[in-house]
C-alpha cells in the first residue's frame, strides 16, 4: 500500500491519477476481476472432467460444446439486459418456439425463400412479441414476472394453435435452411459466428453507447435516472424488444440446427438462461452485470450439459450433480467476490 | 369512482362470458363437437355443451399424454373416427404438460361430465389409479391405450404391439445391420416412461441369448424426449464409445435427434441407427441411408381400435376378461382379449417396418 | 408541523377506498368466472362436482400460503416443487423398506423442514446471492436426490387409510379442504395478527432499516423458508395420497403456478405489500376457472392462452385506473 505524507495532501489531480495508472499491472487487473471465481471454477471443472474422460478436451468435443451453447449464450445476452433493469423474462422459451414454428412452416410451404430472409422473419416475430411485452411492462407498468408469465402461456398456446399439433420435420425443410444451423465457415459453426457477432455488438452497445449506459442507470436507480433526463419507460421497452428479437432469432437457429420444429420446443429453457446470467454475476436486484460474466455463465452451463453424459455416472445422478455444480460455482463466486470487493475497498482507503 | 368499479366489474362479467363462449367454439373442433352421423354435416358453430343428449348415444372420451404431439393427434383422430362411426360423441383431451397430475384433473372433469368411457394414454402407470378407480366406481368404463396404466386401474389395455415382439424385432434388426457383433447403445426418453422401460428390459433379455452373444449393450442414455438433450446425449455416446456400432432409439424425438447428429458428423454406415420413429420425422434420414430401417405402428389404427373397444365395453359385448371377443369395424372381426401379466390387453398387431421402399408414402401421413 | 387535516384524512374510513381494494377486484372476477362457468356447462353448478374440483387444485395450494410470506419478504422460492418430490420420495422409499407409515409421514415433514432450512441458511449466509439463484440450484439438487433415491421406479402400496388424506371426507367436507382451511387461518393469523407478521412486512419494505431497528432479519428469513419447506412436504403427503404412488418427477412446474397465484393475489414481487386473503381468493379463482373450462373440454392450448390473458388483464385493470388518477392528480 502506498503511503501518503501529510505534506503531499494537496497533490494535483493529474499527478495522482498518473501514479494510480502505473499500478495497473496484470496481476492487479486479475484480482479486480469479479468473475475470477467463476473462471477458476470452470478451469478446475474442465480438469476434473478431463481426468474422468479424456475425450472431453478434444477439438471435436469442444466444438460440439460451443455449438450447443451458442444459442444459450445469445439468449443470455438479452436476459442480462432484462435482469439489469430489475426485470425478468420467463417467456423466451415460448417466443423461441413460436418464431421457430412459424419460420419452419414458412420454409416448408415456401421453399424458395432465402434462409436469411427466414432468419429476419423469425427475428421480426420475436421483436413483435418483445414489443408487446415491453408495452405491458414499461407503459402499463405490470410487474415483469407476471407479464412474462402470462405472455409465456399466450405464446405457447399460439404455437400449438398455429401448428395445429403438427411438427415440421427435416424432410420438409430445404437444405439451405438446415445449412444455416449446421454449416461452417472456416471450420467454425455458423452459430458460433453469430454468437460472437452478438457479443461484439453487445459489448459495444453496453459499454460505449449512451443507450447502453442508460440501461444500467435505469436498473440501478430508476428515479434518479428519470430525474437526470432518461425516460425509463422507453429504455425498459427497448430492453424487452431486444430480448424478444434475440429470442426470435434463436428460434430460427434452433429449428435449423435440430431440423425440427415442435410445439413444446424449449419448454423450461428460460430457467437455464436465467441460471447462466445469475451464475455469471448479474444481480437480480438490478444495475449490475457484465458480458464477460454472462459469457462465462453460459459456458459453465454448456460444459455441464456436455460433460454430464461423458463422466460415466449413473443417469440418475446427473441432475443432482448438475445442481451441485451450479451451487458450488455460485458459492465460490460469492466468496471470491467478497475478497475482490474487499480488495477494491482497501485500494480506496486513504 | 365506485360506480366505475361496478361498471368495470359488469364489463368483466360480460367479457368473460363472451370469452368463454368463443373458446368453447374454438375448442369445440377437437372438443365435444362430435357430429352425429345421421346428418352427415359438421356444424362448427355448435355451442360448447357437453350434453348432446338429443342426438347421440354415449360420450366417449380419450386423454392423451400431451398436446402438440403428432403421434397423439393421429391416435385421437382414429379414436374419433371409430366413435363417430358408432354414432356417439367424442371428447378429446390432452394436457399441455406430460404430467400425471394434469391427467388426474382431466379424469375428474370427465367424471363430472358423466361420460360413458375413458380411454387414456397414461403419463404414469400407477399414479392415476385412485382417480380411475373413482371413475370405474361411477360406472365409467376405463381402458388404456399406447401407454398402459396398471391392471387395477383399467378394464383392458389396447396395445399397439407386443412389447416382447417390439424388443426382439429391434434387436434382430440391429444385429442384421451390424453383422451380429459390436457395441450398441440405447437412447431412450425419460427414465420414468413405463413403456420405454418395458422395451429396454425385453431388449436386455434378448441380448442374453446365444445368438446375440457378440453384441454388447454399453449404455442406456436418457434424452428425456427433449431435442437438445437427446442431441447432446448422442454426441456423448459417440465420444465415449468410439467403437460404437449402432444406436437403438425407441422414441420419436430421440431417433430423429440421433439421425441429425449422425448426419452432421458424417457417420453414415459407420454407426447404424434404428428404433421407433415417426415416418415424417425420419423420412430424411431413411432416404439418406443414415437409418436403414425403423419400426412403428399406425397410431390411427390404435386409436380406432380403442374406440371400438370402448364401445364394446360400454355395450357389454366384452368385459375385459380373457377370451372375450369383439369386432372392430374396418380393422376386422376377430379381436380377442389376451393376457398381460395379471391383467388383460388387446393386441393390434405386429410392428410395422419403415424403410426406403415405403417411406415416401408414409411420410405425409404421420 | 404536521397538518392535522392530513392525519384525519388517513383515519377516515371510506367505503369507496375499501371496495376499490385489489382483493375486491378478485372477488368480482371470481364471481364473473363462476357466472361464466355456469353458463357454459350444466355440470358445473353441482355440489359434488365442485367439491371434487376443489380436491384437485387444493394440493398445490398449501405451498401458496408460505410463498406469500416469502414474497412479502422480497424473496422467492422456486425449489418448492422439488421439495414436494423429495419429501414424498423419501417417505415412500422408507415405507417400502418397512418403516411404519406414520413414522414415514413424520420423516417426510422433517425432510421438508430440512430442505427449507438449507435454503434459508444459504440465502442468509451468502447475502451476495439472491434467493433466485440459491433456490434455482437447490431446485435441481433436491429433485436430483429424489432421482437418486427412486431411480426409475414408482413407490406405492400405501395402507388403505392413507388415501383418506387425499380422497376422504369429514362429514360433507373433503378432508383436504378442511386441512387447507386450518392452515390458511393459521397463516392469516401469523401474517396479520402477530408481531412476526409485522416484522415480515417491515423486512420486505426495507431490510436494512429493519435490521437496524432490532428485527432479527436472518432468523425470520430462515423461519419463513423452513415454513415453505414444511408446507411443501405437506403437499407431498396430500399429492401422494391422491395418486396412491409417487415418483421423482411429481410436482414439476408447481413453482410457476404457485407464483402466479400469489402474484394474482396482489402480492408484489418487490416485497412489502399484499395480503393473505388475496392469495387465497386467487387460488380458488384459478382453480375454478380451470375446472370450468375443463368441463367444456377446452383444448390445452386455448386454456394456456386464456389463463395467460387473464393474469395480464387482472393485473392491468388497476394499473390503468392508477395511471388515470395519477394523471388527474398532476393537473
Amino acid at each position: 500500500m502506498e503511503s501518503r505524507n501529510v505534506g503531499s495532501f494537496v497533490m494535483p489531480m493529474g499527478q495522482q491519477t498518473q501514479a494510480n495508472k502505473n499500478k495497473r499491472t496484470i496481476s492487479s487487473y486479475v484480482v479486480q476481476f469479479r468473475e475470477l471465481g467463476l473462471l477458476f471454477f470452470i478451469l478446475l471443472l474442465a480438469v476434473l472432467i478431463q481426468m474422468r474422460n479424456p475425450s472431453f478436451l478434444t477439438w471435436e468435443n469442444i466444438n460440439d460444446l460451443i455449438t450447443n451453447t451458442a444459442i444459450l449464450s445469445i439468449l443470455a445476452v438479452g436476459m442480462m439486459l432484462v435482469i439489469i433493469t430489475r426485470g425478468i423474462d420467463l417467456s423466451i422459451g415460448a417466443t423461441l418456439a413460436l418464431s421457430g414454428m412459424i419460420s419452419a412452416m414458412v420454409v416448408s410451404h415456401f421453399p424458395q425463400v432465402h434462409p436469411l430472409l427466414v432468419l429476419l422473419l423469425g427475428t421480426g416475430i420475436g421483436l413483435v412479441c418483445g414489443g408487446g411485452l415491453g408495452y405491458l411492462v414499461a407503459k402499463i407498468g405490470i410487474l415483469p414476472i407476471i407479464a412474462t408469465l402470462g405472455m409465456m402461456n399466450v405464446f405457447r398456446g399460439l404455437t400449438y394453435l398455429i401448428s395445429d399439433g403438427k411438427w415440421v420435420s427435416a424432410h420438409q425443410m430445404t437444405t439451405s435452411f438446415k445449412f444455416l444451423g449446421t454449416g461452417t465457415l472456416f471450420r467454425i459453426n455458423h452459430l458460433i459466428w453469430i454468437a460472437l457477432f452478438i457479443y461484439l455488438i453487445a459489448y459495444y452497445f453496453m459499454g460505449h453507447t449512451r443507450t447502453g449506459r442508460q440501461i444500467y442507470a435505469v436498473g440501478s436507480n430508476p428515479e434518479a435516472a428519470r430525474i437526470s433526463g432518461i425516460r425509463p419507460e422507453r429504455t425498459l421497452w427497448l430492453v424487452y424488444v431486444i430480448m424478444g428479437g434475440l429470442s426470435g432469432m434463436a428460434g430460427v437457429l434452433w429449428v435449423s440446427k435440430f431440423a425440427s420444429a415442435q410445439g413444446d420446443t424449449a419448454s423450461g429453457y428460460e430457467l437455464s438462461v436465467i441460471a447462466a446470467c445469475v451464475v455469471g454475476g448479474v444481480s437480480i436486484a438490478g444495475g449490475v452485470g457484465k458480458l464477460s460474466g454472462v459469457l462465462l455463465g453460459a459456458i459453465l452451463l454448456g460444459i455441464i450439459n456436455n460433460a454430464l453424459p461423458l463422466i460415466n455416472v449413473s443417469a440418475f445422478w446427473q441432475m443432482g450433480i448438475q445442481g451441485s455444480i451450479i451451487l458450488a460455482a455460485v458459492l465460490l463466486n460469492a466468496i471470491v467476490k467478497r475478497g475482490v470487493d474487499r480488495n477494491h475497498l482497501m485500494r480506496r482507503k486513504v | 369512482m365506485k360506480k366505475k368499479g361496478i361498471v368495470q366489474g359488469i364489463a368483466l362479467v360480460l367479457l368473460m362470458s363472451l370469452l368463454g363462449a368463443c373458446s368453447g367454439n374454438n375448442g369445440g373442433n377437437n372438443g365435444n363437437n362430435g357430429t352425429p352421423t345421421n346428418g352427415g354435416e359438421s356444424s362448427p358453430t355448435v355451442t360448447a355443451q357437453a350434453e348432446d343428449s338429443g342426438n347421440s348415444g354415449g360420450k366417449y372420451a380419450m386423454i392423451f399424454k400431451n398436446t402438440g404431439n403428432p403421434y397423439g393427434e393421429k391416435m385421437m383422430e382414429g379414436f374419433k373416427t371409430a366413435v363417430e362411426e358408432q354414432g356417439n360423441t367424442v371428447i378429446l383431451k390432452a394436457p399441455d404438460q406430460p404430467t400425471a397430475e394434469a391427467q388426474i384433473q382431466m379424469i375428474d372433469e370427465l367424471i363430472s361430465q358423466k361420460v360413458n368411457s375413458i380411454a387414456i394414454a397414461a403419463n404414469d402407470a400407477d399414479a392415476l389409479q385412485p382417480a380411475l378407480k373413482k371413475a370405474m366406481n361411477a360406472g365409467i368404463q376405463v381402458l388404456s391405450l399406447d401407454s398402459a396404466v396398471n391392471g387395477a386401474s383399467r378394464a383392458v389395455h389396447v396395445n399397439q404391439a407386443d412389447p416382447d415382439l417390439i424388443g426382439r424385432t429391434l434387436i434382430e434388426g440391429v444385429s442384421e445391420m451390424i453383422g451380429g457383433e459390436g457395441e450398441i447403445a440405447i437412447l431412450s426418453a425419460t427414465s420414468q416412461a413405463t413403456n420405454q422401460n418395458t422395451w429396454i428390459e425385453v431388449m436386455k433379455r434378448v441380448l442374453e441369448e446365444p445368438d446375440y452373444s457378440k453384441i454388447k449393450l454399453v449404455k442406456v442414455a436418457y434424452g428425456d424426449d427433449l431435442r437438445d438433450k437427446s442431441t447432446s446425449e448422442t454426441e456423448a455416446l459417440l465420444k465415449s464409445y468410439p467403437n460404437l456400432k449402432a444406436i437403438i432409439a425407441p422414441t420419436t424425438v430421440g431417433i430423429a435427434a440421433a439421425g441429425k447428429v449422425l448426419t452432421d458428423k458424417g457417420l453414415k454406415d459407420k454407426v447404424q441407427l434404428t428404433g421407433l420413429g415417426l415416418p415424417s420425422e425420419m423420412a430424411e434420414y431413411i432416404e439418406s441411408g443414415i437409418c436403414k430401417w425403423m419400426y412403428l405402428w399406425n397410431p390411427i389404427d390404435v386409436g380406432y381400435l380403442a374406440g371400438y373397444t370402448a364401445d364394446a365395453l360400454v355395450k357389454g359385448t366384452i368385459t375385459g376378461v380373457l377370451g372375450d371377443k369383439f369386432s372392430a369395424g374396418k380393422l376386422g372381426n376377430d379381436f380377442e382379449v389376451i393376457a398381460d401379466g395379471d391383467a388383460t390387453q388387446i393386441m393390434l398387431g405386429a410392428p410395422f417396418r419403415f424403410d426406403a421402399s415405403n417411406i415416401a408414402e408414409w411420410k405425409d401421413v404421420y | 408541523m404536521i397538518e392535522p387535516r392530513v392525519l384525519a384524512h388517513k383515519l377516515d374510513f371510506s367505503w369507496k377506498r375499501f371496495f376499490l381494494q385489489w382483493e375486491w377486484m378478485l372477488v368480482i372476477i371470481f364471481i364473473a368466472i363462476n357466472v361464466m362457468n355456469i353458463n357454459l356447462s350444466e355440470y358445473y353448478w353441482d355440489y359434488d362436482n365442485l367439491r371434487d374440483a376443489m380436491m384437485g387444485f387444493l394440493d398445490k395450494s398449501f405451498i401458496v400460503l408460505p410463498m406469500v410470506l416469502i414474497m412479502i419478504l422480497g424473496d422467492i422460492d422456486i425449489s418448492v416443487g422439488s421439495i414436494v418430490a423429495l419429501s414424498a420420495v423419501i417417505m415412500a422409499d422408507l415405507y417400502t423398506m418397512g418403516v411404519p407409515m406414520v413414522l414415514a409421514m413424520l420423516i417426510c415433514l422433517a425432510a421438508g423442514i430440512v430442505c427449507g432450512w438449507i435454503n434459508g441458511m444459504l440465502i442468509v449466509k451468502y447475502k451476495e446471492l439472491s434467493s433466485v439463484i440459491v433456490t434455482l440450484a437447490t431446485m435441481i439438487i433436491y429433485r436430483g436426490i429424489a432421482y437418486v433415491i427412486l431411480e426409475d421406479q414408482a413407490a406405492g402400496g400405501f395402507p388403505e387409510w392413507f388415501s383418506f388424506l387425499g380422497w376422504g371426507y369429514v362429514g360433507p367436507i373433503p378432508f383436504i379442504l378442511l386441512a387447507f382451511v386450518c392452515f390458511a387461518i393459521l397463516f392469516y393469523l401469523l401474517l396479520h395478527k402477530t408481531v412476526l407478521g409485522r416484522q415480515i412486512y417491515a423486512i420486505g419494505n426495507n431490510a436494512n432499516a429493519s435490521r437496524y431497528s432490532g428485527v432479527k432479519v436472518d432468523r425470520i428469513k430462515i423461519f419463513v423458508f423452513v415454513l415453505a419447506g414444511f408446507m411443501a412436504a405437506v403437499t407431498g403427503l396430500f399429492l401422494t395420497a391422491r395418486m396412491g404412488s409417487t415418483r421423482p418427477n411429481i410436482a414439476t412446474g408447481y413453482e410457476l403456478e404457485v407464483i402466479a397465484m400469489v402474484v394474482l393475489g396482489g402480492i408484489s414481487t418487490a416485497g412489502g405489500k399484499g395480503r393473505m386473503i388475496g392469495a387465497i381468493i386467487a387460488i380458488f379463482l384459478i382453480g375454478f376457472l380451470r375446472y370450468g373450462l375443463g368441463l367444456i373440454n377446452v383444448q390445452a392450448q386455448m386454456l394456456l392462452i386464456i389463463i395467460g390473458l387473464l393474469l395480464i388483464a387482472a393485473v392491468m385493470v388497476p394499473k390503468l385506473k392508477i395511471k388515470r388518477t395519477q394523471k388527474l392528480r398532476k393537473t
